[in-house]
């Protein structure tokens, strides 16, 4: 690890401030000092955010609304999110284990960086770590890696289960920065790769994540997460999905489906929604529906069960959501 | 006066030290003044350097030293061939030559006076090299397999013509994945020179064999290396051999004239410290309708490192697993621009044994006989390979305890025919394997005036609680309460042991520890009563009239079930059971632990373990602990250990026949067959995948 230095910063104004100097933020650092230590991220400078006043989550109405410092396990056990939005729970405890989600906070789960392998090995070319190096994954190992929204330079997915029930539910965000406030949909956070896989959000330099606000809905009740993988836990996505459902006399009157491990962002999936709205809810339908998702897929050359295996993720959340009560 | 201390369920000696961390690992005997090394490790897969430019990195904050094959002292490496190191081929030597023969192999090493210097330093190094393409698949057209120097085929009959000639027959092939040990304690090792006198704290299944080691790589006599080595945080046979980062760390230490404290990270434990290798089979079998076997082909190749032969017991329990007239067996090598591989718990047998019990499953389901009862239509009377009895082959009582335990008979015998609500559900069994050894071992016992003992030996512990049984073997035979005896292992300079593999451990030093305690008691007989202290060493050996007329083996029954997702092809296991001949159980808590942990061993083979090498450089893709997967507590079932009675007079004196790899043994082709019955989809090749039962 290369020596840097770290600032405890108290208000916003201190965090801006301080960024505008230079250096990145850390609350929980379960990414960060693990990639400083491959020397993969090599920041000089660290301000610590822990200490400003984000960690509530609290009901508004029906919305739920969840501060940026709060941890993965707070949130996931926290009753308004159980009330209000239990797919968020669910999600968060499929997420990492449980030491990374007593520690990792839900702002830094967002902007946690890729798994891919070769993005942690120095010797290795990442187009995202050292643009115009090339990618390793694609003639590589690449079993976890996107089939959809992938470029020649860069296939890796977005690792976060909690950002795919987020962008499920037009979850929003504000975030405080340089030129002021502003609140955008989360969804609009993750960049696809395109020829500039280091760029990988759109926040601008010194933004900070304030809260997450996740809009009410009156059917939030029926919704899962469903996360596909070769062990139990603490192993990131190969396919999973968020489904919500509304369904009505066995009619989908709305669905909200996101899926993960699929795409190099979360991945909402409008035109299966729309596709499956107002149809009778039924294997068959739902399976129709499901293979929409792979419209634009590109399999790589380890990953091809991905195409087999995402259709089948998304029927087989909703059909979960569909047995809640 | 006997205290009966063996056999009872007695909790862990040290198991308040090791929960209270007074318990001290190789890397925690941090010395005064001590330098830290940082290995740098070969970015190209085979190859040599041309340049490395040091001068840089030499001005770094703190570095003490750069060493390269550029500056680094020649070293004699004398001939020296442990009992775990292959006997054909030689070592690595390391730092020696500007040759890249793998992935990883060390080229540098970074001396610094703090860890984050010599880190920094090394991570700054640049090295120039001409690299070539690595071939390090066992399946490449350019990988060409080899006869081993030390391995014999075993051909009994004529299987060609037998299996020509059977009216069922079966041919089937195998692919298992490289695995690395992964233990918890990564290796390390604190190296001090006092003169001529080295002493080095270091991870070793072996002290004895390290201190003569790294004697003959640097020259010096053996009484002048102490190795001490009192806790092993897992090892799984990593630590057998002294790998090349004890030579670095005690040349570091000659160089620098300072203890230096070498501890690699997770991911060089994927480069240069051995791994299971991987392994392609083919099983043919040839049957009678009834099931009776004719014939029996397996062949199967492991890879290997250009400058080792690497070998392993990959096919030899076929020759004695069933009862067959014709019977041969093929082993080959397949030397590959890789790190010389070790033994992993349950070396050979494990991977062979996937392959038979596999190929009988299937063959069960051709014949349609159910899996066991054809095992029994083929349990052999005499080890027909070697033509000797067993001097005890509990197989097919392990089987019948476990089927009935188990609930072998509610299995519906159709594949594809078990369900639980949408899950598919199904039950699989196979048999466990391995050898009883016995090596020489040598043992000392002190009676105290206190009325207390103390027993030495040059052994390890590496988990299966070697401290707590020996002390039950100790107070057993000097007739002593438990607490009385005080057993102290991992100094070279106690009574030499062997290697702590091989399930040998308690057949040989516990052999060797009753022997000792016997002879200080006879020779308290002699003297007048109470005079203490008195000593006595006593060595021992396996009894070569014995073992030349008896086939000796552990044998067991493993059982499965899983549960299946037919839509998004998850394999869960559910539930499982071994159910084990293993001679004599010293301490039934200890033993059960130990078996639920190589069954756990054996779920990772089955399901997730393996390590993947990038063809273009032959780098380890996944040496990280969130990339290589091993099952987590979620991941472990319900798992039930049980013995069987079993009292075989002839292994040894004490009559046991070791437990470590027998408990991985069976477990995945266990898991692989019950992953068929629950449905009718045949994976021959490990790990088993979700996104093998997609096509379901």
């Amino acid at each position: 690890m290369l020596p840097f230095q770290i600032t405890k910063v108290r208000s916003v104004q201190d965090a801006l401030q301080s960024a505008a100097v230079g250096g990145r933020y850390i609350a929980g650092g379960t990414t960060l000092i693990d990639l400083m230590r491959d020397e993969v991220e090599r920041p000089d400078r660290l301000i610590d955010i822990n200490a400003l006043p984000f960690k509530q989550i609290r009901a508004e109405g029906s919305d739920l609304v969840i501060g940026a410092l709060a941890r993965m396990s707070e949130v996931a056990a926290h009753p308004d999110t159980l009330r209000l939005h239990p797919v968020i729970a669910e999600s968060l405890i499929e997420g990492a284990s449980p030491q990374l989600r007593n520690m990792a906070s839900m702002g830094g789960n967002l902007l946690q960086r890729v798994r891919c392998p070769y993005f942690r090995m120095l010797d290795a070319a990442c187009n995202k770590r050292t643009p115009g190096s090339g990618c390793s994954a694609i003639d590589g190992l690449n079993v976890g890696h996107a089939i959809l929204g992938t470029s020649d330079h860069c296939v890796a997915t977005h690792p976060s289960d909690v950002a795919v029930a987020l962008v499920a539910l037009d979850a929003k965000m504000r975030v405080w920065g340089p030129q002021g406030e502003r609140t955008f949909p989360v969804e609009q956070l993750f960049r696809l790769p395109g020829d500039t896989p280091h760029l990988e959000h759109t926040l601008l330099p010194g933004e900070l994540i304030i809260e997450i606000r996740v809009p009410g809905l009156s059917y939030s009740r029926r919704a899962r997460y469903l996360k596909v993988r070769d062990r139990a836990s603490y192993e990131f996505a190969l396919i999973a999905a968020a489904a919500v459902l509304d369904l009505e006399g066995g009619v989908i009157r709305q669905v909200r489906l996101a899926v993960g491990g699929a795409g190099t962002r979360p991945w909402r999936l409008r035109a299966v929604e729309q596709e499956l709205t107002g149809k009778p809810f039924e294997r068959s339908v739902l399976e129709a529906a499901a293979r929409t998702a792979l419209e634009g897929a590109r399999p790589l050359s380890g990953n091809h069960y991905k195409v087999e295996l995402l259709p089948r993720t998304i029927v087989r959340a909703l059909e979960m959501a569909g047995e809640i009560a | 006066m006997t205290t009966n201390v063996i056999g009872k369920p007695i909790t862990r000696v040290d198991g308040r030290d090791k929960v209270t961390g007074r318990a001290r690992y190789a890397a925690e005997f941090n010395q005064p003044d001590q330098a830290y090394a940082v290995i740098v490790n070969a970015t190209v897969g085979l190859g040599r350097i041309t340049a490395i430019d040091d001068a840089a990195v030499a001005k770094m904050q703190g570095v003490i030293s750069v060493l390269s094959h550029l500056n680094a002292p020649k070293l004699p490496y004398r001939p020296h061939k442990g009992s775990i190191d292959p006997q054909a081929g030689e070592r690595l030597h390391v730092l020696q030559d500007d040759a890249v023969r793998f992935h990883g192999q060390p080229v540098a090493l970074v001396v610094a006076d703090s860890l984050d210097h010599a880190e920094r330093a090394a991570a700054a190094l640049r090295i120039i090299y001409e690299a070539r393409r690595p071939v390090v698949d066992i399946s490449d057209p350019d990988a060409q397999p080899i006869l081993p120097e030390v391995s014999e085929d075993h051909t009994r009959g004529d299987a060609e013509a037998a299996f020509a000639n059977a009216p069922v027959k079966l041919t089937a092939t195998y692919d298992i994945a490289r695995e690395n040990h992964n233990p918890m304690e990564p290796h390390a090792t604190i190296a001090t020179w006092q003169g001529e006198k080295l002493t080095i704290w270091s991870k070793s299944q072996y002290v004895v064999n390290e201190q003569a080691e790294i004697a003959a790589i640097f020259g010096i006599p053996a009484e002048n290396v102490h190795v001490i080595c009192p806790f092993i945080g897992g090892a799984f046979g990593t630590s057998l051999r002294t790998w090349s980062h004890v030579t670095l760390a005690a040349m570091a230490a000659r160089v620098t004239q300072r203890p230096v404290k070498l501890v690699l990270t997770r991911k060089q434990m994927f480069f240069a410290t051995g791994h299971r290798p991987r392994t392609l089979q083919q099983v043919s079998l040839g049957a009678m309708h009834d099931g009776k076997l004719t014939s029996l082909i397996h062949e199967g190749t492991g890879e290997t490192s250009r400058y080792e032969q690497f070998v392993e017991a990959l096919v030899t329990s076929s020759s004695y697993m069933v009862s067959c007239p014709n019977v041969t067996t093929r082993y080959r090598l397949t030397p590959l621009d890789t790190g010389t591989p070790v033994y992993m718990r349950g070396p050979g047998e494990a991977s062979g044994v996937f392959a038979l019990e596999s190929a009988l499953d299937e063959l069960s389901y051709a014949l349609d006989i159910d899996p066991i009862e054809l095992r029994r239509r083929n349990e052999p009377e005499i080890d027909e390979g070697q033509n000797k009895p067993f001097s005890s082959r509990p197989l097919m009582t392990c089987y019948e305890v476990g089927a009935e335990r188990f609930g072998w008979s509610q299995r519906k015998p159709q594949p594809r025919s078990m369900r639980d609500g949408r899950l598919l559900i199904g039950i699989g069994a196979a048999s466990a394997t391995y050898p009883a050894y016995q090596a020489p071992s040598s043992a000392r016992v002190r009676l105290l005036a206190d009325g207390t003992a103390e027993v030495e030996v040059a052994a390890s512990d590496m988990g299966p609680g070697t401290y707590t049984s020996m002390t039950q073997v100790a107070a057993e035979t000097l007739g002593l309460p438990f607490d009385k005896v005080r057993f102290s292992l991992g100094r070279s300079d106690f009574p030499p042991a062997p290697s702590h593999g091989g399930s040998w451990t308690m057949a040989s030093v516990g052999s060797a520890i009753r022997a000792a305690c016997i002879a200080v008691l006879e020779e308290a007989g002699k003297r007048p009563a109470g005079e203490r202290p008195l000593e006595a060493i006593a060595s021992t050996e396996r009894d070569t009239d014995v073992a030349g007329r008896f086939s000796m083996h552990a044998f067991g029954a493993v059982f499965a079930e899983v549960a299946i997702d037919p839509d998004v092809g998850t394999i869960r296991v559910r539930k499982a059971l071994g159910v084990y001949g293993a001679g004599r159980i010293i301490n039934p808590l200890l033993a059960r632990s130990q078996c639920s942990g190589g069954m756990i061993g054996g779920m990772g083979m089955a399901l997730m373990e393996r390590t993947v090498l990038d063809a273009r450089d032959g780098r380890p893709v996944n040496a990280h602990m969130a990339d290589y997967l091993m099952p987590v507590n979620l991941d472990i079932p319900d798992i039930e250990v049980q013995f069987v009675d079993e009292v075989d007079p002839h292994v040894n004196p004490l009559g046991v026949k070791g437990l470590g790899e027998i408990a991985l043994v069976g477990m995945a082709p266990a898991i692989a067959n019950a992953v068929f019955h629950a449905t009718g989809k045949r994976i021959r090749r490990l790990p088993i995948l979700l996104e093998d039962m997609l096509e379901i």
